[in-house]
């Protein structure tokens, strides 16, 4: 306990004694994963344990980032939990939180009172002093470093910056179009020279850039790509040629980072064709870009075809290395979801206030609209999705701004699942509300909705991601399990196991609660004790039913995409679980304003997570023959072979 | 003349959009978790100022606040719009709840004497007290000339021309420097802060004082009895004719029999 009064007298927290505790649990977060590291397990039970301060009781482990976080969510699969992440990261620094605020306060104004979103959608463009005015603001170069000229935001500033961007959708797409992708390849894969030449300019917006790797034959399915790059004889020139389709700032930018495959000769002497990505300047020549398209929302937002014909692009324009391409887009592409949770929980927040006004006030059969039990309802499921969005948004960005190269990807391909939907469907709620009148341009709501459909579909379908998910982490937890599951899978050699194995599922094991052995209770405020009950129950069953999966398919498991789906949907209710639990506690250890209701919405959410993770458990535990999905499987077939609608018309008669 | 050293007032008040809530003991009116900003008279003064210093014409921009700690935020916001440096004078709770325009004008008074500002620029009042008091007291203080609701200001040659928004219409006067000025709504439109500058202004000077430093009491001259709701309006009737429109006006006294 000595450890404990230091931390106290530290001050890094004072607000009560619950909150002093939450204040060391995050300094032992940090130390835990910095010892991780290290190799030395973590254990977050003694306090003795832990590394030595330096004389001056400051923490020096705090000034440098450790490089990599466990995974956390690919160790679900193996039934593995890191309980640090049930501690909800914070902004500790006061200065920097007040300084962030302001930020968000000044924007918020520009985007409240200056900006006229209805007409960016109807003109279905972004006029050029709105476009400047954004430069001016900073917004352009949110994540470049500010030896750029960037702001230099780390994940979680970033994160509360697009709550607001995201108010309006074309103003937020073509933002994310920009730095969330387009001049991400410079900052992740570029060296000093490209960044020095190409980032100064994007940070303030002089130049805007793009990303180009969509293709007409290959949307999803990004290595199949067609654009050619030739280099010249003397290596010094690439020539690119080939065709872009929706690219995001198409028609605007004048950087592009573009995809492109080069023929190159493997170690071993074969000639392969491999991706490569390219920093192109729309001066180059050769660069054409099409009309803009008319889409169904974020109207504002340019995108178009963009065109390479024979563009020279100098040979140090290579981002990476020449093949190297393929992970470049891809490491792109997964740095830039998490911050879809905090914009989608942005644009609720807006809505669900203009809806509960609207609740507040209309009157209908003598009554407020508010004291109908099913609007209420509906405010309430708002609401939980909501705080579920946030809860991962944050926590996903709290952990990639505490590691140098952190490992975070499925948990940001399931914040872009979750909250992609989630925003889809609450923003449909708010306009159920409002009724005729949500229908009506005269009110955002239809523009809003039309805004968020597109969440579900662009930076890696949630059909895709979803795959994503469960496949990387089947495959981390294929590695671990290649024994187990080998022997399963070979019963003549391994009887015994095999048998046990048998008798454990037959006898009802499986399906019975499994014991408790994480005392994940332990980590949070006791008020939640029946939450992180379920959310390790849920855990432990997670992970036998990953073992019963491997078993089931092996390696073929790639082809059953609904139990893959599954997984992945089980997997996103416990880390979204998780988030809310942590954050709760926080809130109420703190004494926040309303941390009484923060609880009502994470106990609801965990209810509404269980209900669905044991519907997936039980399909998975069918198999295909009894959950369904044969059915569904014939059905389908049976109308591609028909080309459409298979049964017949009602009214038809055989006779 | 030489370019003038600005001092400028920034008060920190309840956001204009935030609905006020009184408190149920009624001495006052909820500001715990309530969203603040700058007086937007303030933010216009700010404003002035900023382009005073744009044309060369003012050389430096100190901002002053008194108030609790927040009011640093409200500082740091001026600084991000372009302030030069910032002065707090540190005032909580209780005694900040007695804080009136007699006791700011002092202080700010003070200020500018040891600034030795040529010109002092404050909102014509605060959107929470509606005092209207400040700057002709702080002027008072000082015995320089005032330009209250100034709509233009021009500087001329070590005076200022200033069009001031009156009952009657616009007037034009000119006054000698040192002088305050204080804002109408009409005089700019305030420039948003940007984000490279807000990061800027954590590195602007800001120094913390006490009204005891200025040698000013602060202690309070008046007690606020209660503080309410405006009444609400009440429901309207319907008349079926003018007779009996003017018999119920009679009734009410509202109209001579």
């Amino acid at each position: 306990m000595k450890m404990l009064r230091q931390f106290i007298s530290l001050g890094t927290c004072n607000v009560s004694a619950t909150g002093i505790r939450h204040g060391i649990r995050k300094e032992l977060l940090i130390i835990t994963h910095q010892r991780n590291v290290s190799g030395v397990p973590a254990s977050a039970d003694r306090l003795e344990d832990k590394p030595a301060h330096t004389q001056h009781g400051k923490f020096e482990i705090l000034q440098q980032k450790p490089v990599t976080n466990k995974p956390f969510a690919k160790d679900l699969f193996l039934g593995k939990f890191d309980k640090t992440v049930l501690v909800y990261p914070e902004i500790s620094d006061r200065g920097e939180l007040a300084e962030l605020n302001q930020m968000v306060q000044h924007i918020e104004r520009y985007f409240t009172e200056s900006l006229d979103s209805k007409s960016i959608d109807i003109n279905a463009e972004i006029s050029e002093d709105v476009m400047n005015h954004l430069g001016e603001l900073g917004l352009f170069g949110q994540q470049i470093p500010q030896e750029y000229g960037g702001l230099g935001l780390n994940a979680t500033k970033y994160a509360r910056l697009a709550e607001i961007t995201a108010l309006d959708g074309s103003i937020a797409v073509t933002l994310a179009a920009h730095q969330a992708i387009g001049l991400k390849g410079i900052l992740i894969a570029g060296n000093e020279a490209q960044k020095q030449k190409y980032l100064p300019k994007l940070a303030t917006g002089e130049h805007i850039a793009a990303f180009c790797l969509t293709e007409p034959s290959s949307g999803s399915d990004a290595a199949s790509i067609q654009t050619r790059a030739v280099p010249s004889e003397d290596g010094k020139t690439f020539h690119l040629t080939g065709g872009k389709i929706w690219i995001s700032n198409g028609g605007i930018a004048d950087i592009f980072t573009v995809f492109a495959k080069v023929n190159i000769t493997a170690e071993n002497g074969e000639k392969q064709d491999k991706v490569t990505a390219f920093i192109v300047e729309r001066n180059f020549g050769g660069v054409t870009s099409g009309k803009p398209e008319d889409k169904l929302g974020i109207r504002g937002s340019n995108t178009c075809e963009v065109h390479f014909d024979n563009t020279p692009v100098p040979a140090e324009n290579v981002l990476g290395e020449v093949g190297g391409g393929f992970k470049i887009a891809m490491n792109i592409l997964n740095s830039g979801r998490f911050s879809m949770g905090s914009s989608g929980a942005g644009i609720l927040k807006k809505l669900i206030g203009l809806t509960t006004e609207h609740a507040i006030s209309r009157m209908q059969f003598g009554s407020k609209l508010c004291e109908f039990k099913l609007i209420k309802e509906k405010f309430a499921k708002m609401a939980v999705t909501t705080y579920a969005m946030e809860s991962m948004a944050y926590l996903t960005a709290g952990i990639i701004d505490m590691y140098e190269k952190p490992d975070l990807s499925v948990e940001a391909a399931m914040v872009k699942i979750f909250s992609s939907e989630g925003c889809w469907m609450c923003v449909n709620e708010c306009l159920q509300v409002l009724g005729g009148q949500g229908f009506m341009k005269s009110n955002p709501y239809e523009r809003y909705l039309r805004d968020a459909r597109i969440l579900m579909i662009f930076e890696g379908t949630n059909e895709i991601l979803r795959l994503y998910v469960s496949l990387t982490g089947l495959k981390h937890a294929g590695q671990e399990l290649k024994e187990l599951v080998g022997k399963l899978r070979d019963p003549l050699n391994n009887p015994r196991l095999v048998f046990l194995q048998l008798w454990n599922r037959l006898s009802g094991k499986v399906r019975e609660k499994p014991k408790l052995t994480l005392r994940l209770n332990e980590e949070v405020h006791p008020s939640l004790k029946n939450q992180t009950d379920i959310l390790e129950e849920c855990t432990l069953q997670f992970q036998r039913m990953v073992e019963i999966i491997l078993q089931r398919h092996g390696n073929k498991v790639v082809q059953e995409q609904l139990e893959l789906k599954r997984l992945s949907d089980i997997c996103i209710d416990l880390y979204a679980m998780t988030a809310c639990i942590g954050r709760a506690s926080r809130a109420y250890c703190l004494g926040l304003r309303n941390a009484d209701h923060e609880l009502l919405l994470t106990k609801a959410f965990c209810h509404e997570a269980n209900a669905r993770i044991q519907q997936n458990m039980t399909a998975l535990r069918e198999g295909k023959t009894k959950n369904n999905d044969d059915t569904y499987m014939a059905i389908a077939e049976t109308m591609f072979q028909n080309k459409g609608y298979a049964a017949e018309h009602p009214l038809t008669v055989n006779w | 003349m030489s370019a003038l050293r600005v001092l400028v007032g920034c008060k920190r008040v309840i956001d204009y959009a935030v609905r006020v809530r009184v408190k149920p003991d009624k001495t006052g009116v909820f500001t715990d978790g309530v969203k603040h900003s700058m007086n937007p008279f303030d933010e216009i003064a700010m404003e002035e100022a900023i382009r005073m210093k744009e044309k060369k014409l003012a050389s430096e921009i100190i901002v002053v606040s008194c108030g609790p700690i927040q009011c640093q935020e409200t500082l740091r916001t001026a600084l991000a719009m372009g302030g030069d440096r910032a002065i707090h004078v540190q005032v909580d709770g209780k005694e900040y709840e007695g804080l009136q325009p007699f006791h700011v004008s002092k202080i700010l008074a003070k200020i500018a004497q040891e600034e030795k500002v040529d010109l002092l620029i404050l909102g014509k009042q605060a959107i929470d007290d509606d005092c209207n008091q400040t700057g002709q007291m702080t002027a008072a203080i000082l015995d320089w000339p005032q330009a209250t609701f100034a709509s233009k200001v021009e500087i001329d040659n070590g005076s200022l021309k200033v069009l001031r928004e009156i009952d009657g219409g616009l007037e034009n006067i000119k006054v000698k420097l040192p002088a305050v000025v204080t804002t109408d709504l009409r005089l700019n439109e305030p420039r948003y802060a940007t984000l490279p500058n807000i990061m800027k202004a954590k590195k602007k000077p800001l120094t913390t004082k006490k009204p005891s430093d200025y040698a000013v009491d602060i202690s309070p001259r008046q007690e606020v009895l209660s503080v309410e709701d405006p009444p609400v309006r009440e429901a309207g009737q319907k008349v079926e004719s003018v007779e009996q429109l003017v018999q119920k006006l009679r009734d009410a006294g509202l109209i001579v029999s």
